[in-house]
Parts: structure tokens; sequence; C-alpha cells
């Protein structure tokens, strides 16, 4: 009868495990769809590429609709409007009402800034499930000056309590990093506060602008431990109140992160543009190539793609990878860390103690930690723009 | 807290959802019991999770309508199965306490 409890995904994204041959897995379950690369903010970890995708690049709202009712069609059970910010697109709305009519659960993963009681009550009266909100901080200043967008704090405290008002439950999403961490017991404490029933506690992931500030956001050890320790004195103390999923930093970690379950195993995402990646992170990866939904059947893309296939299973694997007891229990890492640290994505991620660049990586990181450059380059379609030193957003 | 959150601090927090003999479990509106027609195999789908609960346990949540007890639920089950009440109260509090802690199962029966 527990079977029940035992579906627990890795990476905060349903999919189930079993006896899928790992060469040529299943669909996933769950699809995350960047809707558009459009944001009002622009925090530095974000996990978009640094080449943004422009409006006119879009899928247009009948492109996105086809998109739903093909994944429908094919067993995927939920569907995440994620961005960029998704409330940023006027036909949001209509997308979330098409995908519920399809059978679909659905999710909005928002910066909430863009949200009022109206927006609110218009999705879902269309069918929203679920709603995410990300918090930059718990204090107002830093919130809004990791943001780089005013008043984005106070705003997002609003939207939260208005989604618990409306009925729909609440997931807060806290990026921690160095300028932060000291503030995660009142990150925790104000998720409680807003009636949130879960919570990801997500130490952020180098890629893409991340990788750009790495040397303002890494933790230090010391503040790694810290957060590991409040995190699980947390779990245990509100056990049943809330939820917390918790996000790790490999740079510091002995073995690599089992990331996105595998590449092509149990999950992917689709661009503005129709692209189908292996992770939000996967165009990083400057050498590969990935087919879009506007030349290709997802059946088959999924099944044929080359980008796909590439870096499933563990044929493609080096040494130390290949035939290491770990090799399908953490496949092999991550491909865009292997690319972002060493140059070639099928090289052993440098986040395991196994690879030769291991010590390296952990070393610039606790350098670049105890450096403690501070000033972000912000995200933005111009390419980045430095924060202002004595013009601060808050 | 810097910008507390509401008028009212605490009215919003999650209480722990306790389940007993007495309680009238129910699946909140954001959870939902659903046939999985691609696979022919129930699922329960909640945020960020697809959960696939074993035959036993569908019918248990089949059966959490909000104005059964949990101890109408164990005199069903008893009754079909022609089962032991006591080892059937332990499993059926078990499970659903477990869904109560993930917030997926409300207590109809709760004062508020």
């Amino acid at each position: 009868m527990n079977e029940i409890t035992r579906i627990g995904p890795a990476d905060g994204v349903a999919a189930l495990e079993g006896a899928i041959a790992p060469e040529r897995p299943a669909l996933p379950l769950a699809v995350l769809a960047e809707i558009t690369h459009r944001c009002p903010l622009q925090c530095p970890y974000c996990s978009n590429p640094v080449e943004l995708e422009r409006s006119n690049a879009e899928l247009s709202t009948d492109e996105w609709k086809r998109v739903i009712s093909e994944l429908a069609g094919l067993g995927v059970l939920q569907f995440h409007f994620s961005g960029g910010e998704p409330t940023a697109r006027r036909d949001l709305v209509e997308l979330v009402a098409h995908a519920s009519k399809a059978g679909l659960y659905t999710n909005l993963i928002t910066s909430a800034v863009l949200l009022d009681e109206k927006k609110l009550a218009a999705l879902k009266e269309a069918g929203l499930n679920h709603v995410q909100i990300s918090f930059q901080d718990s204090d107002e200043r830093i919130a809004n000056r990791v943001a780089g967008y005013k008043d984005a704090h106070r705003k997002k405290l609003a939207v939260a309590g208005m989604v618990r008002a409306a009925g729909l439950p609440l997931t807060v999403n806290a990026v921690v990093h160095r300028q932060n961490l000291h503030h995660l017991p009142e990150m925790i404490q104000m998720s409680i506060e807003l009636g949130a029933a879960r919570m990801e506690v997500a130490h952020v992931q180098y890629y893409g602008w991340a990788l750009k500030n790495r040397a303002q956001l890494m933790p230090t050890v010391e503040q790694l431990d810290e957060a590991t320790r409040v995190v699980e004195e947390a779990r245990e103390r509100l056990h049943g109140t809330i939820v917390i999923d918790y996000v790790i930093p490999d740079y510091y970690a002995r073995r690599p992160k089992k990331c996105m379950g595998g590449w092509g195993r149990q999950f992917f995402n689709i661009s503005p543009s129709g692209k189908i990646l292996p992770c939000h992170a996967a165009e990083s990866i400057t050498t590969l190539r990935f087919d879009s939904v506007r030349d290709h059947a997802i059946e088959w893309i999924w099944n044929e793609s080359e980008a796909l296939n590439k870096y499933r299973g563990t044929s493609w694997m080096p040494k130390p990878c290949q035939g290491c007891e770990m090799a399908e229990i953490d496949w092999g890492g991550c491909r865009c860390q292997a690319f972002a640290l060493t140059g070639d994505a099928g090289n052993t991620d440098p986040a395991c103690e196994l690879s030769p660049r291991h010590q390296e990586i952990f070393q610039m990181a606790k350098a670049e930690s105890e450096a403690d450059e501070r000033r972000f380059l912000y995200r933005n379609f111009a390419g980045g723009t430095w924060e202002k030193i004595d013009d601060p957003v808050a | 807290m810097d910008g507390a959150a509401s008028s009212t601090p605490g009215a919003n927090v999650h209480k722990r959802v306790v389940i007993t003999v007495n309680s009238k479990p129910a699946l909140p509106s954001f959870v939902r019991l659903h046939h999985d027609k691609a696979r022919d195999r129930w699922v329960i789908l909640v945020p960020e999770r697809v959960l696939v609960p074993d035959e036993t346990a569908v019918e248990i949540v089949q059966m959490c309508d909000g104005v059964k007890t949990v101890r109408d639920l164990v005199d069903e089950l008893a009754k079909k199965y022609n089962a032991d009440r006591a080892l059937i109260t332990v499993d059926v509090l078990a499970m659903l306490q477990d869904l109560a802690d993930k917030s997926f199962l409300e207590d109809k029966g709760a004062t508020p």
C-alpha cells in the first residue's frame, strides 16, 4: 500500500523509473514549456541561455495549442508553463484552457510581478492547477537587487497571498547563493507564512547567465554546510506543514548530480521557438543542434533526434565513467557542466571526484567564493548589463 | 520578518492534518485521481509529481469523498475482503497520513 510513497523524482519533475530501456526511453510524464524568454526581471542566475530567443521567434498561439494536443495524445500528463516570464504572453489563459481541456495537469512557474487578482481568477477559471513563485530573498532590499526590478518583492508577496486566497496550491522557489544564504531560515519562515505547501531551496546551477556570475554567486564551503543543516532541521521540524525539496550545488560534491535523471531519459523542455531540449541549459552546448516542433513530430524528435541520442544511455561515456558502478545511477552527471568547464560535453563531469579536473574545479569554486566579488551581470536581451554600484536598484 | 505577507500573520499557514478514524478524508481540488489511458493505470496528479498508487490505494482514495469517515472506509474494506479490522485500520491510516503529510489530503471533518 505504501507503493504510493516511492515515487519521488530527483529533479523536481515527475517521471517514472522502472523497466525502460536506457537507449530508448518512453516519453516523459511531464513537460516544461518555456513559452517565452521575455521577462521583466533580470536575475543574474537565470536558467535561460545567454542567447535569448526574441519574441518574433516564439511559437504562435496555434502552434503551442498543436504542441499541447500532441503531447496529451502521446500520454504526457503534466504541463509546466515557464519562461522567461510566462505571463508576459497575452495568450497564456487561452493556452492553459487548452491544456486543461486536453486533460493535462497544469502548473504555472512565474515571477508573479505581472499578475493580479483578475489575471489569477482567469487562469483559475481556465483550469490552472498549481502556481510556483520564485523569490530572490526574504529581505526586500536584497530581493529587489537580485531581481534587478524595483518593488519585485512586495508584488510577489501580494500575489502569493492572492494565489492562496484563490484556493490554488503554492510552491515557493527560493534560489540560494552566497549573497542571500544567510537569510535561508527567514526564507523558509516566509514560505510557511505565505501558506506554501511546498518549497524548493535550489542552489544556483552554473550554466548560462549563472556561469557568467559564478564568482558573484558561489557559496562558501561553510555556507553550503550550514544551508544543508538548516534544510535538514527544517524538514524534521516542519514535517506535514511544508515539503522542502533541496537542490545542492555540485562543485563541492564528491559525485555529480543525476542531472535531469539522465540525458534524454525522463525530461525534455521546449524552447520559445519550439526546440526540444534535454534540459534548460542544453543550448549552452554550442556544438549540438536541436530539432524543432516546427519541423518534426515530437515523438520523432524524442526518439530519433541526433542531439537527444548523443548522450543517452552509457555507450557514449569516456573513462572513468565507462564501466563505473555509478554509470546507470548518475548517468555521468551533467553534460552542460562538462562542456562549460572542459570544453567537451562528452568528458566526465568535473563535479565527479574521479574526473581529472575535480580538484581544480573545487579549488576554483572555493577561491571565487572567498574573493567575494559582488557586482552582478544582469540578464537581458542586450547580452547583459553590469550592476551600477552607485545606483542600486532597491 | 521583512515584508510580512498578510495583515494576520500565520493565517495562511498549513496546519498538519492528522488522520484518525474519525477523519473525513478528501482530495483537495488540486489533487486529481486520473486514469492514464496511454498506460492503462491510475495515477494521482499533484504539483510536480505523478504518484502511482497500487490497486488498494486507488480503491481507498476513490472512497475518500469528504463524507465517509476512515472508520466507514475500514468497515467497507473489512466486509469486502473479510479481513481483520485492526490490521486494515493500521494500513489505511498509514497510507492516508502519508498523503496528508504531503498536503495531498484534507480532513473535511476537522474543525477549522
